[in-house]
């Protein structure tokens, strides 16, 4: 018997990662931006796709992947607004993956096709730790945190408010009735991603849209030139 | 659930290695883990226990994990620095612009395996 070291030195998400890069090739291919939407449950993905939709449909075709351990009713209202949709159920993983997601734009290529859509929202699993780790070829990805669930959340979950690119303040119009402390939460986010900008938003509402969708606009276009 | 999806594809790897490298059985796997990856130890370590048993190459094999603190170089001043999960601004200058040099590795090292003394090298 012979005792060796064998060097590996490969990224444990290394089967993720090809996948992610070869999303991102197709996405460039096609000219498709496409957005990775992180929150916890509740907290407003939807309406946020939705609302987001609504002010950039005169100049983007938006189209949705939407994660869920179960049920299509996400899709539905999707499609009843109009999107082109893809339900993808994990079953009872927290988080989506790159082989979910080649599957579902497979979808939507079979569908309405990559080159009649400009941005694809991709509406993660509802999940503050999982979905950080899983690239999914995306152009950015942005965290969702509402108002009800308190100011505490970057401090209770850095990872994910560090990995956004982009951070959006949801329900802003029902923060009276809570506790929210504002300098607290912004107080964090300075050290731990001093360079995202923030979005204080109603997606319900409207407050705050109209500067979110100007940014994402713009990001986007950044993108095609 | 998280840690069992990430070692999940460290045994696929692992085992792979090991074949193709002739050996007997594994003795050990080395992984170095960032403290920004919020990668929890227990759950690593459980989750390689119950994986481990599906193939006899592994069954016995110790997962040996090396923890990386961040450190980040600072783009307006150049100042190299440690820090922890919270605090990614210079402490030097005070500026938001800067790189993360480590602490989100989450990446398979190697493997330590026994193989037949006439095993080619």
């Amino acid at each position: 018997m012979a005792e060796k070291t064998v060097s590996i030195e490969t990224s444990m998400l290394s089967r993720n990662e090809r996948l992610a890069t070869e999303l991102r090739e197709r996405f460039r291919a096609h000219q498709v931006y496409v957005v990775n939407v992180l929150s916890s449950p509740g907290s407003g993905k939807t309406s946020t796709i939705l609302a987001t939709n609504e002010r950039l449909r005169d100049r983007y075709r938006c189209a949705v992947i939407e994660g869920d351990i179960a049920s299509d009713v996400d899709a539905v209202t999707m499609k009843e607004a109009g999107l082109p949709a893809v339900q993808i159920n994990t079953g009872g993983l927290c988080h989506l993956e790159g082989n979910m997601i080649s599957q579902a734009v497979d979808a939507l290529d079979a569908g309405v096709g990559l080159d009649a859509i400009d941005v694809i929202f991709i509406e993660n699993v509802g999940n503050l730790v999982c979905p950080v780790d899983f690239d999914l070829g995306e152009n950015l990805a942005i965290m969702i945190l509402s108002v009800p669930e308190g100011d505490d959340k970057p401090v209770k979950y850095p990872g994910i408010f560090q990995h956004a690119g982009a951070l959006l303040l949801n329900k802003v119009d029902v923060a009276p009735a809570f506790d929210f402390d504002m300098s607290a939460y912004n107080a964090v986010l300075d050290d731990l991603n001093p360079t995202a900008p923030r979005f204080s938003v109603s997606a319900t509402k409207g407050d705050g849209m109209d500067a979110w969708c100007a940014w994402l606009s713009e990001q986007i276009e950044a993108a095609r030139a | 659930m998280h840690e069992l999806g990430l070692m999940s594809g460290v045994a696929d790897t692992v085992v792979e290695s090991a074949r193709q490298a002739g050996a007997e059985r594994v003795i050990s796997v080395h992984l170095r883990i960032g403290d920004m990856a919020e990668v929890m130890d227990e759950a690593l370590q459980f989750a390689w226990e119950v994986l481990r048993d599906e193939d006899p190459l592994t069954k016995d094999a110790e997962l040996e994990v090396d923890y990386v603190h961040p450190r980040s170089l600072c783009v307006s001043c150049g100042n190299e620095f440690e820090h922890d999960r919270f605090h990614l601004r210079c402490p030097a200058c005070g500026s938001a612009e800067t790189m993360l040099l480590s602490g989100r590795e989450l990446d398979i090292v190697g493997i330590d395996i026994e193989t037949p003394d006439d095993a080619p090298n």
